[in-house]
């Protein structure tokens, strides 16, 4: 191979110098000039054929119509389309039977996990855990009962709404207006004394008084609730509002009313049905 | 220089001198014959090896199944949390690299890389068809594409697209049933992906082996840069004994009594040499040590009478003993010095250790993670619960039931989600995910304090194997 030649006398440089470093003007390689244009034209007709150029409202549509927003909804029709079969069959079938059917139990499972994280983790946690005035799903206390028809009819129609006429309605009156500040402190005595130590005790007996005129119509003479009414058990250990003595006295003096959306409005049966089968699994399920 | 012309630049761009190799015979070749058909008899036989593993199980011997994550290699099965065997088989196959690089030189680029070892073969074709280098050559300059080297051309492409074909196929081979693909692909019912990668791999083949031969190693690889670094004065490399070829004996230029060496200049060396080089100019980058220019020299060498070995394996040391007059180091103690031995050590370490692993891996396995959202979960009676997501796998061929116990503290019960019995059926040769609940009783110690020790144990019921998994217990602490 020959020697590269002394390229400094030979090739005419731009002028341009730095330092005594000067610039060759050596022609392109054809192959990088051809790229060079063959880039131009694809842009030109990128241009044309995609969204563009930024107007004032949006940007240019591009000939061929092309959007991310229009690609998710075909994909998300087709995530639909796919799961079509299944949706329907979940939909039709006896609802208690479903956890007899793996393939529709594994299914339900999986997508009502889905359903509770984008509308139900919001209130409830995303590990379903609850909070203050939000009903913990893992444990098995439940106000509405814990059987997959009723967490269905739970979901479906919700709690104490003015949407819904099937939805669950108790209304536990706020007794503040209706005893005396003294029985009040009594009853709440009362209640503290049936699941652990009442903050006063020489008040239990009075306050269990109380209660029984009261309170035992809903609650039941034993305190142990009524999932017809929704009434809490006050024997256990749960407290959705808290156990202590102020927070058992606020409850009775001005009640609860704690409100659940309907679902059935926003997410179809199958979705509904899901994430019923979902809660139901979580641990406390009857 | 006098011959450049400012409007006419030269070139940046070398182009590749072509290269035609001539036949040899001798011992360097054979091995490498005989290297060639069990290295690509192994990559094209091994998927057809049948392998019973009974009813549920695949029996193909070597599988890779994408599909349900499995590695099927005759008796051992590996799942993909034991992907550290593969890794340890690099590990291995890295180590044992630089073995044979610091003890042999260029070996596996001279005789196994798959390189090497096709290029070799669509060399061997291209001389069945076109004949040994000199017809080659006059082909190749040939500027008239007449019939016959349009036949002759064709024919080279086709059998090298053939090769590349069957190359490609073999390696589908290994992802799936092997008989059932074949069938699917000759009937066209294969998947698009398996067309792709053949077709891919096909292509690479074809244009690797016989278009871009030595270029791959010189230009493409970065192995050879590596070997520079692993390569010392102890390895053995393919050399030419200057000291006794020299001067070379050229007919014509070579008075009458001036010393003469051994070295006559025939160029065999040079003719069978499938990188292109002079080995006579000493070590070169392109260099693969394919031996082939020994095999060659010693043939050249016996037709004159001279002893063999004007162009061997040798270590750089010894060139300078021979030289001086002095005898060469026996072979042993090249190969015998301390970073052999301490590559050596480190290769059968991590291969004593994979075996090792092989043979203590249970075959009942689970995995423990305790669900943390929320770490515990208070029941109406008081007692406390947590969860754990609990992996059980049965890598056997027929399905299991495994009885779950939890040990450490008598006031924790175990029970499982979905079944009132404490036990779990797996079916054959997959996972299962089952959550497993934890009660402490009211009250209890463990109940109260934040964390507590427990352990949870998995026996089959049939034969009574047992494997345990330690995990913690989170109380309501006040």
């Amino acid at each position: 191979m020959a020697k590269k030649p002394n390229k400094k006398t030979e090739v005419e440089t731009t002028g341009h110098e730095w330092d005594g470093i000067q610039e060759y003007n050596n022609p392109l390689p054809r192959w990088w000039l051809w790229t060079f244009y063959a880039c131009i034209a694809w842009g030109l007709w990128y241009v044309i054929a995609y969204p563009a150029w930024p107007m004032i409202e949006g940007a240019t549509a591009g000939y061929k119509g092309w959007s991310t927003r229009a690609n998710v909804a075909v994909e998300l029709a087709e995530a639909e389309a796919a799961n079509a079969e299944i949706n329907a069959k979940l939909a039709a079938v006896e609802l208690a039977s479903i956890s007899e059917t793996p393939e529709l139990q594994a299914y339900a499972t999986s997508a009502g996990s889905a359903v509770f994280k984008t509308w139900c983790a919001q209130c409830h946690g995303s590990g379903a855990a609850g909070a203050k005035g939000y009903p913990n799903l893992l444990d098995n206390d439940w106000l509405w009962g814990g059987s997959i028809d009723d967490i269905h009819t739970t979901i479906s129609h919700g709690i104490r709404n003015e949407v819904d006429d099937d939805a669950r309605f108790s209304e536990m009156p706020a007794f503040g207006e209706i005893l005396e500040t003294p029985q009040i402190d009594q009853v709440a005595n009362y209640v503290m004394s049936l699941s652990g130590a009442p903050q006063d005790a020489s008040l239990v007996a009075e306050g269990e008084t109380v209660f029984m005129d009261n309170c035992a119509a809903c609650h039941g003479e034993q305190a142990q609730g009524d999932i017809y009414q929704g009434a809490p058990n006050l024997t256990d250990a749960i407290w959705l509002y808290g156990g202590d003595f102020a927070t058992i006295k606020e409850t009775v003096t001005n009640s609860r009313y704690g409100v659940m959306p309907p679902w059935n409005t926003r997410l179809s049966e199958a979705e509904v049905r899901a994430v019923a089968i979902y809660v139901h699994q979580l641990g406390g399920g009857e | 220089m006098a011959d450049s012309q400012p409007d006419a630049p030269q070139s940046l761009y070398a182009a590749r001198e072509p290269i035609f190799p001539r036949k040899v015979y001798g011992k360097f070749r054979n091995l490498k014959w005989a290297i060639m058909i069990v290295t690509l008899g192994i990559y094209y036989l091994t998927p057809w090896i049948r392998w019973d593993r009974g009813p549920s199980l695949p029996d193909q011997a070597v599988l890779i199944d994408l599909a349900s994550r499995r590695f099927f290699f005759f008796w051992i099965e590996i799942w993909p949390h034991e992907f550290y065997f593969i890794a340890g088989l690099l590990v291995m196959a890295g180590l044992g690299l630089f073995l044979f690089t610091s003890a042999l030189g260029r070996v596996w680029c001279g005789y196994a890389c798959p390189q090497t070892v096709w290029t070799d073969l669509f060399i061997l074709v291209e001389r069945w068809i076109e004949g040994d280098r000199n017809a080659r050559l006059r082909l190749h300059r040939q500027k008239k594409w007449d019939a016959r080297k349009v036949r002759l051309r064709l024919t080279k492409w086709v059998s090298w697209l053939l090769i590349g074909l069957a190359t490609g196929g073999a390696w589908v081979f290994y992802f799936t049933d092997a008989p059932t693909l074949l069938a699917d692909l000759v009937t066209l019912n294969a998947h698009p992906i398996a067309y792709t990668t053949i077709g891919v791999l096909t292509a690479t083949t074809f244009f690797f082996g016989g278009f871009a031969r030595e270029q791959i190693c010189i230009y493409a690889c970065p192995w050879p840069r590596i070997q520079a670094a692993m390569l010392d004065e102890d390895s053995l490399v393919v050399g030419y004994r200057e000291w006794r070829g020299e001067p070379r004996k050229h007919s014509r230029a070579v008075e009458e009594g001036a010393p003469q060496g051994d070295c006559i200049d025939c160029m065999a060396c040079v003719n069978v040499c499938p990188v292109g080089i002079d080995i006579r100019d000493g070590q070169q980058l392109e260099c693969i040590t394919c031996a082939l220019c020994i095999d060659a020299c010693d043939d050249i060498m016996a037709k004159i009478g001279k002893p063999r070995g004007l162009i061997d394996y040798m270590a750089l040391t010894d060139e300078e003993n021979e030289r001086a007059g002095k005898p060469p180091k026996p072979i042993l103690k090249h190969i015998l010095r301390p970073r052999t031995i301490m590559y050596t050590a480190l290769w059968a370490l991590v291969g004593f250790g994979l075996v090792f692993a092989l043979f203590i891996r249970s075959d009942i396995d689970m995995t423990v993670a305790p669900v943390r959202n929320p770490t515990y979960v208070m029941l109406s009676d008081g007692s406390i619960r947590n969860t754990y997501e609990v992996r059980l796998r049965n890598k056997h061929g027929e399905d299991r039931r495994f009885n779950l116990t939890v040990s450490g503290d008598p006031a924790i019960h175990l029970t499982l989600e979905g079944t009132p019995y404490s036990s779990v059926s797996v079916p054959a040769d997959s996972m299962r995910l089952q959550r497993v609940y934890l009660v402490a009783a009211p009250g209890s110690e463990a109940a109260k304090i934040e964390r507590s020790e427990v352990r949870l144990w998995i026996e089959d019921t049939s034969n009574g194997d047992r494997a345990y998994k330690d995990s913690v217990f989170n109380g309501k602490a006040n």
